[in-house]
């Protein structure tokens, strides 16, 4: 048995150590809102954070994780960077699919809370890195800004 | 180990909502069955006023509306409940979204007869009979009040889910009067609301399956969870028609937590007690493969059968004016446009879940086509289709793909081989090289100028009949009314016209829809046609347009105003140009301009898009705008990377590595810009997939002076000349 | 009178061709160790040759699987998604492309025909069954070292496996190197045809390396420069060398731009897992010859080869860094950010494994810092891993970065090759289109 810290939660669980924290989470957790698109850090749907940080949960083996902090998209709300990014998410009616858009919006709370006031450059690098097909980043972009000013819509 | 230590929880969403929609709560309701519970009879209405397939009112007043259509991401939940309510004259705070069962009669896309979402006809098709089952339904909440009142029904309103009686200032809830409401005799003609008086209807409302979707709520048919399920992957054959010849499986075997092999005759499936033991095991597999004929086949042998079917006569699908004639006065300037093939590749990946239970079977998918995969997989199982239960999901994306049963299928052919329900989920390589891809077409057109305008114009659409395998009653006298569709429905003005349509199937290679379907084709050869004559003319390409939109009026203003927006004619520095695309599919008029730079090396950059789209009443104005946003990407996307080749019978491209899209840090400003109209709603949702490419070859075309005909962009063609 | 000038110039210039011959061809591989030789047979320490203690019992077959993983024969003579050494894989030389032979024992188009005396002819002197010779990039001169009851167990290892039809395509060679006699000329100045003797000045372990590295994993056909003539140049030996386009680097003694600076667990890490954490993660053929090679040795053979190559004398590669650069700044706007279009492609396809710093988040196989590649300004084996990825089987399974040769186009593997060397490497490449298309030539199969 292992053990992970998820959103503030000790979970216990079996898997062997190689098995990507993606799978841990959706399929022995039961936790599916972390999504699984291509498996090879190319798409960002699987993102989470390790200690705050945006990681790309496919490629994580579950046994490098230590005893580092797991947020996911379920605990993310509980984050004010989290909970601001939601936000403007709705206000600006992001969404499209939404499957891609838990690791869109794990990606933009890394990004909000390392850097509050993102400037465009910052915005590309921390989100060139997730996949849309449905193609929603003109109002990702525009909903960190709102996020990261606080503006209402 | 206990795989469902914890299930997803499927519940009422937390209320949000801001800005002008904040009035409007909105209680989504997400489908119950993917944690398993019971299956209600989808017909069963005891203790609700169900006057109709849509609409069911509880005694609490909960009003339940159920989709016909699917949520893929073009925001349709909400049209329809939009629409529904409209009529209704709900309150949506109480309204709660179901995923429709599937059942032709009830659900049935009215254009198809099928219950099918696609060719962005939701509304268009839905327009009229949701509008109608909404006014019945008041109409009945409203004689049920009179009756009570003892006043005539006339001396009723309704709003916000009560009815009212003016004159006393009497009022009753729908939940109130839902048992009274459903004794009452259906009504006849009930008259429906001028567009004056909608208050739903044409805002920007806020959608109701978004709350879900930002939390991680949201299940999708690749979320399912059910307790003792078992997750399996497949290894296809990776050879299209190839068979299985032997398996060695020792080693997948020995991988902790692999169940089960099984070996089908077109792919071998590894069921565990999670996907990565599935995977690992799938990886571990040992096959060879009977790989049959079509290993012989490559790009270069399918583009060589395709440009020599182009040169043979086609069908005649229109012809107006005297086409020889036409051509035979004049220069004749000709030119051929080549598309690939191309990948659905929707986030999320193709999978289905299936319980066989020997003598029923039940299936948890994301589907476009409810009733085919329920017919598909009853024949799969060897069961009468009342046996198959399907639940429906939402679509991590759909764009054609799941217009497909397949993966539906494979899971049934799979689970009959294992105990309790089993999650089937192919990895981004297997779904990318077993999809069902986006024909390659070659269209030819002729034509000739005379005073600065179209003389004539012969237009050849060579390519795959995608209907004649999808659904053979429309493939008739050898057309493919899907492949010819924007060429015939051509807006401009042109006397001797004429459309011909060879059926040209691509060996080996299935293919099927894809977002944007046959207008796709037609749009690029026409629009880049049209900036080719122009050139020839001497013409603005804006202004060459224009002048044959006489009979137009609708298209013309949108170019009018898509010119302004743009600042069309404006100077730009070199190698910096704009294209122009209009186009009327899906009864939507939408006229867009792509600005671009292609610098020195032949790399093109995105700079700014406009678009303007009269798309009748625009249910949702936000929806429209945010469809025609992911469109120009998703279309872009292909124009600027979109190509699957075959190498050996083999799909050569496995994942976004090598199967690229588009990212946030290449995607300008997009502004688009919705014209208020009082017209039937048009459709939107593949629009403007149709424009990105033709808008952007065309500003290739004005910056480099460089006529692309294939897609997609050959930068190594538009770099400039070494000196 | 006339006869004696003829004959004097006749010994000048037999003479003159000597010492040219002794010239061109350099010293042996071995040389630099100034020991005394002697023949295997009287060399009474533990034997260099062979098998590791744990299969000295075992059948001739299993003796020679072992010999066969340790000179690496499979990755050559099988193609991508082939039958095992079916042969057929392409080699891109300066003069043409040449394909490996079907080595299966299959009588018609593999060496089912071959003798013992046929086989220990071509593993030493390059010469085919029916008398042509074989092209040096079959290191026959490095085999050449090999005892002949080793070649026999490899032998009969290869003829312990399902023989395959399967006749790899023409050699496409210009003239004159497809002109096959010339090689007899070659072979005799080059191949010294020589088997290995020990030195007894060095330990045995030292021993065991040197047979394991020079007569079976041909270490030197890679790492060591050739000259003009296409031959190892031992003067240079292990000193780093570009093969098949990509960079094999320096693993002489040298502490800053060899291995003297790596400890010897370093060294064991790298050569067994294809990894050593600072240093970088084994990729192209230096990865196929870990997965397949190496990685399968039993673990003092493993350190016989450390104490050989701690041996081999210092030679210091100057264009590389006295010593690697540190860790990039974690924001991205800070330390270098040239090259937009660079930057573009890194942010959207690589940083999500490699960080902005080049300390990857999800493995430390994925760390960029400290790795020769990212700090060579030459830049070669970054583009070459951007076109066509890498696959490590490590012991917790495959870990594989993606080729993105087939979607990006030369100007962005340049552009992010760049990058990458600039940012992680302190000093970055300058590569063009041009290069990398060059670059995909001398790789494509
Ligand atoms: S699933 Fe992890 S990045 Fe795509
Ligand atoms: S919203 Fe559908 S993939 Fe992003």
């Amino acid at each position: 048995m292992a053990t992970l810290t998820i959103n503030g939660k000790l979970e216990t669980f079996d898997a062997p150590p190689d098995m990507p924290l993606l799978w841990v989470l959706r399929d022995v957790l039961g936790m599916t809102g972390t999504k699984f698109g291509c498996g090879i850090a190319q798409c960002g749907a699987c993102t989470v954070h390790i200690d705050g940080k945006a990681v790309r949960s496919c490629v994580l083996s579950v046994g490098a994780v230590g005893n580092r902090e797991i947020t996911t998209i379920e605990g993310i709300g509980a984050t004010p960077a989290g909970a601001r990014a939601q936000k403007a998410w709705l206000d600006l009616e992001v969404v499209q699919c939404g499957y891609c858009q838990s690791g869109q919006i794990m990606a933009a709370a890394a990004l909000l809370a390392a850097t509050p006031h993102p400037d465009d450059a910052d915005i590309d690098a921390a989100m060139a890195g997730n996949i849309c097909r449905c193609g929603t980043y003109v109002r990702i972009r525009a909903a960190i800004k709102q996020a990261a000013n606080g503006r209402q819509s | 180990m206990n795989v469902l230590a914890k299930t997803p929880e499927v519940s009422r969403r937390s209320l949000l909502g801001g800005g002008l929609a904040g009035a409007f709560l909105i209680a989504f309701h997400l489908p119950v069955r993917a944690s398993n519970e019971p299956v209600q009879p989808p017909d069963s209405t005891d203790g609700k006023f169900a006057p109709n397939a849509f609409i069911r009112i509880e005694e609490s007043g909960r009003t339940i509306l159920v989709m016909p259509q699917v949520e893929m991401g073009q925001g349709v939940y909400t049209a329809i409940a939009m629409i529904l309510a409209e009529e209704l004259d709900a309150d949506l705070t109480q309204v709660s979204l179901e995923h429709a069962p599937p059942n032709d009669k009830l659900y049935g896309n009215p254009t198809f007869g099928l219950q099918v979402t696609g060719n962005s006809n939701s509304i268009r098709a839905f327009w009229k009979p949701l509008r109608a089952a909404g006014a019945n339904a008041r109409a009945m909440l409203i004689a049920a009040a009179a009756q009570q009142w003892q006043v005539e029904p006339a001396s009723c309103t309704a709003s916000k889910s009560k009815v009212i009686h003016t004159e006393s200032g009497r009022s009753l809830s729908y939940g109130e009067l839902a048992l009274a409401a459903s004794s009452q005799p259906p009504p006849k003609d009930v008259p429906l609301k001028d567009p004056s008086q909608f208050v739903y209807v044409g805002q920007p409302l806020k959608r109701f399956d978004t709350p879900d979707k930002v939390n991680g709520k949201a299940v999708y048919g690749i979320d399912a969870m059910l307790p003792g399920m078992k997750f399996a992957t497949v290894v296809a054959c990776p050879v299209f028609g190839g068979k299985v010849g032997t398996v060695d499986d020792t080693a997948a075997k020995k991988i902790p937590g692999v169940q089960k092999i099984v070996v089908l005759d077109d792919m071998v499936a590894v069921v565990g007690d999670h996907m990565w033991a599935a995977k690992k095991g799938a990886d571990a597999l040992r096959i060879t493969w009977d790989e049959g004929a079509n290993a012989r086949i490559g790009s270069k042998e399918i583009w060589q059968d395709l440009r020599s079917a182009s040169e043979k006569d086609g069908a005649v699908a229109k012809s107006v004016g005297d086409i020889g004639n036409g051509l035979a006065s004049g220069e004749k300037f000709e030119a051929s446009f080549e598309l690939p093939f191309l990948a659905h590749a929707a986030m999320e990946p193709i999978n289905a879940t299936v319980h066989f239970r020997g003598d029923s079977c039940e299936v948890w998918t994301g589907t476009q086509i409810m009733t085919r995969v329920q017919s598909e997989v009853a024949k799969a199982a060897g069961l009468p289709v009342d046996k198959v239960i399907v639940n429906n999901h939402l679509l991590g994306g759909g764009f054609g793909r799941k217009l497909e049963p397949d993966m539906a299928v494979a899971a049934v052919r799979i689970a009959k081989q294992v105990d309790g329900p089993v999650k089937v989920v192919w990895t981004r390589e297997q779904d990318i090289q077993h999809d069902v891809y986006r024909p390659v077409y070659r269209d030819t057109i002729a034509a000739t100028l005379s005073d600065g305008k179209i003389a004539a114009w012969k237009y050849k659409v060579a390519g795959s009949a995608i209907l004649a395998r999808w659904l053979p009653p429309a493939f008739q006298k050898g057309i493919d009314i899907d492949a010819i569709d924007a060429a015939v429905d051509m807006p401009y003005d042109i006397p001797n016209f004429h459309v011909e349509y060879v059926h040209a199937e691509p060996p080996a290679v299935p293919t099927g829809f894809w977002r944007g379907v046959g207008p796709n084709n037609n749009v690029f050869a026409v629009e880049c046609m049209m900036d080719e004559l122009a050139h020839k003319a001497g013409k603005d390409p804006v202004e060459f347009r224009r002048a044959m939109l006489g009979k137009n009026p609708r298209m013309r203003a949108v170019l009018d105003l898509v010119a302004e927006k743009s600042g069309w004619g404006q100077p730009l520095s070199p190698r910096v140009g704009r294209g122009v695309c209009v186009q009327p599919s899906f009864a939507s008029f939408i006229a867009t301009v792509v600005e671009a730079e292609v610098d020195e090396r032949g790399e093109v950059e995105l700079r700014k898009i406009n678009c303007v789209v009269d798309t009748g009443i625009a249910v949702n104005p936000d929806t429209v705008m945010a469809q025609l946003e992911g469109g120009l990407i998703f279309g872009l996307t292909a124009a600027l990377y979109g190509e699957i080749t075959i190498d050996r019978g083999r799909v050569q491209q496995s994942n976004f590595h090598d199967y690229r899209m588009l990212r946030i840090d290449q995607v300008p400003k997009i502004e688009v810009h919705v014209v208020k109209s009082g017209e039937p709603p048009g459709g939107i949702g593949e629009t403007g997939v149709n424009a990105g490419p033709p808008a952007l070859r065309n500003a290739i075309y004005a910056a480099t002076g460089v006529a692309l005909r294939r897609l997609p962009i050959d930068r190594r063609l538009i770099a400039a000349k070494k000196a | 009178m006339r006869i004696r000038i003829l004959l004097g110039i006749a010994v000048i210039v037999l003479a003159a061709l000597g010492i040219g011959v002794w010239i061109i061809r350099g010293p042996g591989p071995l040389d630099f160790s100034a020991g005394s030789r002697v023949a295997l047979a009287d060399y009474h320490d533990a034997k260099p040759s062979g098998v590791p203690e744990k299969l000295a019992r075992a059948s001739l077959v299993e003796r020679g699987e072992y010999l066969t993983k340790a000179a690496d024969c499979m990755v050559c003579h099988t193609t991508a998604g082939g039958k095992e050494y079916a042969g057929g894989l392409g080699f891109q030389l300066p003069f043409g492309t040449l394909y490996s032979t079907n080595i299966t024992p299959d009588k018609e188009t593999g060496i089912g025909d071959y003798s013992d005396r046929d086989f220990l002819n071509a593993l030493h002197r390059g010469v085919r069954r029916d008398g042509a010779g074989l092209y040096a990039a079959m290191p026959f001169t490095s085999y050449a070292s090999m005892t002949d009851d080793d070649a026999l167990a490899i032998k009969a290892y290869l003829f312990s496996l399902p023989p395959v039809k399967a006749v790899p395509p023409q050699n496409k060679l210009v003239f004159p190197f497809n002109q096959r006699w010339t090689l007899m000329f070659w072979s005799a100045v080059f191949n010294r045809d020589a088997r290995f003797a020990p030195d007894t000045s060095q330990s045995p372990a030292w021993n065991r390396g040197a047979y394991l590295a020079e007569a079976l994993a041909h270490c030197g056909e890679c790492h060591t420069p050739r000259n003009l003539a296409f031959a190892l140049d031992n003067r240079n030996k292990f000193a780093g060398a570009v093969a098949a386009g990509w960079r094999a680097f320096n693993i002489t003694s040298d502490k800053a731009t060899g291995i003297g600076a790596w400890s010897d667990d370093d060294l064991v890490a790298y050569l067994s897992l294809g990894h050593a954490n600072g240093h970088g993660t084994a990729s192209g053929p230096m990865g196929e010859a870990v997965d397949h090679s190496f990685s399968q040795m039993a673990p003092e053979d493993i350190r016989a080869l450390v104490a050989f190559l701690r041996s081999v004398p210092g030679l210091t590669s100057t264009d590389l860094p006295a010593t690697p650069a540190p860790a990039a700044p974690a924001g991205h706007k800070d330390g270098v950010t040239a090259d937009a279009r660079g930057k573009t492609v890194f942010e959207g396809a690589c940083v999500s494994c490699h960080g902005w710093s080049g300390q990857s988040p999800v493995s430390p196989m994925a760390t960029l810092t400290g790795a020769w590649a990212v700090n060579d300004p030459g830049g070669t084996n970054v583009a070459q891993i951007v076109l066509s990825g890498t696959h490590r089987l490590t012991p917790d399974g495959v870990l594989s970065m993606p080729a993105f040769g087939n979607a990006y186009t030369d100007d962005e593997v340049a552009a992010v090759t760049n990058y990458v060397t600039a940012r992680f490497g302190g000093k970055g490449s300058k590569l063009t289109a041009a290069d990398i298309a060059s670059l995909r030539q001398q790789t494509a199969q």
